[in-house]
């Protein structure tokens, strides 16, 4: 007996009862386009989240201060100052996997724009913050190296600052804001970045050379934060060590103490936030499980149906030379490509729902190679497991009482 | 090809129901040739269906010996007996057993799907072969609840053909038809054994059906009655002959 054969009395059997195939795949169908669908969803909204936080700054390594234990006592991490203009330079230096580095310290304050005025915070960086947040222009251009080595009076505006203080949409460049009364050059304005994943609006801000704001806003020789980022995003993960090593470096903190400093990167943020739509993923893809098994349990019922319906056709292809492993076969393989032509039309289903979904709900969504494999796969299985015990029953009939079978 | 096609020897076949042991065979032995039109009669009770099982090589005998075309039975698992009766047997059945809603040539074609040697198109040609001789080539794609009782038994006696089987064995093969039909059933009969020389074995409880077979083998209570030679074998064909004249549109062309 050749596959072939097989396949064709398979193919003939199923042919004979098209309607009944067809409501059994049903199941197989509705399970199939259920975890396509559900999938899509679930990984959509896991890649929109990853890209929101992308948005964030690509690659971003934040670096702060942390408590330290002092004489048996552990200071709060806002009043640590631990952050220098040495660091920065070490890890320019000395760090292979960064490919920007800046500290940052802000103060908060009012801003006023002759009659407007607006409570905001300056926030002090050099140029190559905008890289290490992904945050372009929308006019003007960024402050240059020189203007960070004179503290030139110069600065970027938020689009939540350039608002309030501009209600009348004038053009902002080249005006001047005064900010806790130094009088501050308007030299660029900043792209609309929304609020944070914390709700936080990322608008209202106005960003100064950092040398500006440490000489002539709040006079200090720390920051507060170092803003980094790794060459891509891979290298994020060496670029964290790589950091902790240089600082406690330029810290020379001895073995066995710990760090005066945290380092963050996005992909734990990344992780932390989904691994909520990771459950929803698991939840929607248990649900679309169950309704697989109670498809295959529709195969299996069937399937018993047809051997016993079939017991006749069963003993007279006994009697003309069918060996058990024949009826065996014949039997499996039906079911098999009962469930694997249900797999086949779910999968086309449940890419058609999840275009609905994105075109109608605007939803996004996400179809994985995996999920289509897995499908097929647990669609075989299915085919293979619920059919077997039909099958088996057919090929242990005895021919004599399976050709007199009424 | 050996002479000798069937050689039963003391063969016994038991049953167990419950404490009882019941004999359906009790130490039978004869040999069939090749090129035989034997017939195996019997009342109900009698053992010929047992018989027929065990020639059909379906069940196997508790003791004694049975050997196909020098192939020795008794020994074989299933799987082997399954080959046996793919090779060497052609069954025809007295319900027809045709596969519903498959055309006539796939019925055929059938046997030759659990057989390894044949291609597709040999499986196409042959059993065209055997439709044409059953005289059905008109009716190739037809399917069974398209055809007469009689062209259905014809399907299935092309579909025992197909495989060059060594022995036709027929269970009550005219059991379900008229008895115009029979006779053109039993003058297939007669022309495959006369004119391509199969050996046929006709099992039935009919006493008329004897009468065109050239050996009777009677069984009673599980035991050989009688086993004689017919003398004087009735044609088919005369029988059919004389019977009154048929609606022409009746008349199965042949």
């Amino acid at each position: 007996m050749t596959l072939t054969n097989l396949l064709r009395i398979a193919w003939r059997a199923i042919n004979r009862n098209r309607m009944r195939t067809l409501l059994t795949m049903l199941g197989i169908i509705i399970g199939v386009a259920a975890v396509i669908a559900m999938t899509a969803i679930g990984e959509g909204s896991k890649q929109s989240i990853q890209t929101q936080i992308a948005g964030m700054g690509s690659n971003m390594i934040v670096i702060r201060p942390s408590s330290n234990v002092t004489a048996g006592a552990r200071l709060d991490n806002s009043t640590v100052q631990s952050l220098t203009e040495q660091d920065v330079i070490a890890l320019q230096k000395e760090a292979q996997f960064l490919n920007g580095v800046s500290g940052s310290v802000s103060a908060r304050g009012q801003a006023i724009n002759g009659a407007n005025n607006w409570t905001t915070s300056m926030q002090g960086v050099s140029p190559v913050y905008m890289q290490i947040r992904g945050w372009p222009l929308t006019d003007g251009n960024v402050f240059t190296d020189q203007d960070m080595a004179l503290a030139n009076k110069v600065c970027l505006i938020g689009q939540t600052v350039l608002k309030n203080l501009f209600p009348n949409a004038d053009y902002a460049i080249g005006k001047t804001i005064r900010f806790k009364n130094i009088p501050f050059r308007i030299i660029g304005v900043l792209s609309a970045k929304g609020e944070n994943t914390f709700g936080q609006d990322q608008d209202d801000v106005i960003l100064a050379p950092e040398t500006t704001v440490m000489k002539r806003i709040s006079p200090t020789t720390y920051y507060q934060t170092i803003f980094a980022s790794a060459v891509d995003e891979n290298s994020t993960d060496k670029a964290a060590n790589e950091i902790e090593n240089i600082m406690r470096d330029s810290h020379k903190l001895k073995k066995g103490t710990d760090d005066d400093f945290t380092v963050r990167t996005q992909a734990e943020l990344i992780n932390s936030l989904s691994s909520t739509s990771q459950i929803l993923t698991i939840l929607l893809t248990v649900i679309a499980g169950i309704s697989l098994l109670v498809g295959g349990i529709g195969i299996m019922n069937i399937m018993y149906v047809s051997v016993t319906e079939r017991t006749k056709e069963i003993g007279l292809r006994m009697s003309i030379g069918a060996r058990g492993i024949d009826i065996l076969l014949q039997f499996l393989i039906e079911s098999v490509l009962i469930s694997i032509t249900g797999g086949i039309i779910g999968v086309l289903l449940g890419l058609i729902a999840t275009q609905l979904v994105t075109y109608f709900i605007h939803w996004p969504t996400l179809v994985t190679h995996f999920s289509v494999v897995v499908s097929f796969l647990v669609c075989f299985i299915t085919g293979v497991f619920f059919g077997y015990y039909p099958a088996l029953k057919a090929s242990r009939l005895d021919p004599i009482e399976a050709l007199h079978y009424e | 090809m050996n002479n000798q096609i069937v050689v039963i020897k003391n063969l016994k076949r038991e049953f167990r129901m419950g404490a009882e042991t019941v004999r359906a065979l009790n130490d039978v032995s004869f040999v069939i040739n090749a090129g035989e039109f034997v017939t195996i009669m019997g009342s109900s009770g009698s053992g010929k269906t047992t018989m027929l099982n065990i020639l059909g090589c379906l069940d196997r005998p508790s003791s004694g010996e049975y050997i196909l075309d020098g192939v020795q039975v008794s020994k074989l698992s299933k799987s082997e007996l399954a080959v046996l009766r793919n090779n060497k047997i052609g069954f025809v059945f007295q319900s027809y057993n045709l596969l519903p809603r498959t055309s006539a040539i796939e019925n055929v074609e059938l046997p030759m799907l659990y057989n390894k040697k044949y291609s597709a198109k040999e499986r196409r040609e042959k059993a065209l072969t055997a439709l044409a001789a059953v005289k059905l080539s008109q009716r190739v794609n037809h399917l069974p609840n398209q055809m007469s009782g009689g062209q259905q038994q014809r399907v299935a006696i092309a579909r025992a053909l197909v495989n060059d089987p060594v022995m036709i064995l027929a269970d009550e093969a005219t059991g379900n038809l008229d008895t115009r039909t029979s006779y053109e059933i039993m003058m297939l009969m007669q022309e495959l054994n006369t004119d391509h020389g199969k050996t046929i074995v006709f099992v039935t409880h009919e006493p008329d059906i004897a009468l065109f077979s050239k050996r009777t083998i009677t069984l009673k209570d599980g035991k050989l009655l009688k086993d004689e030679i017919n003398n004087h074998v009735q044609s088919a064909r005369k029988m059919l002959e004389s019977l009154p004249a048929l609606d022409e549109s009746l008349n199965v062309k042949s």
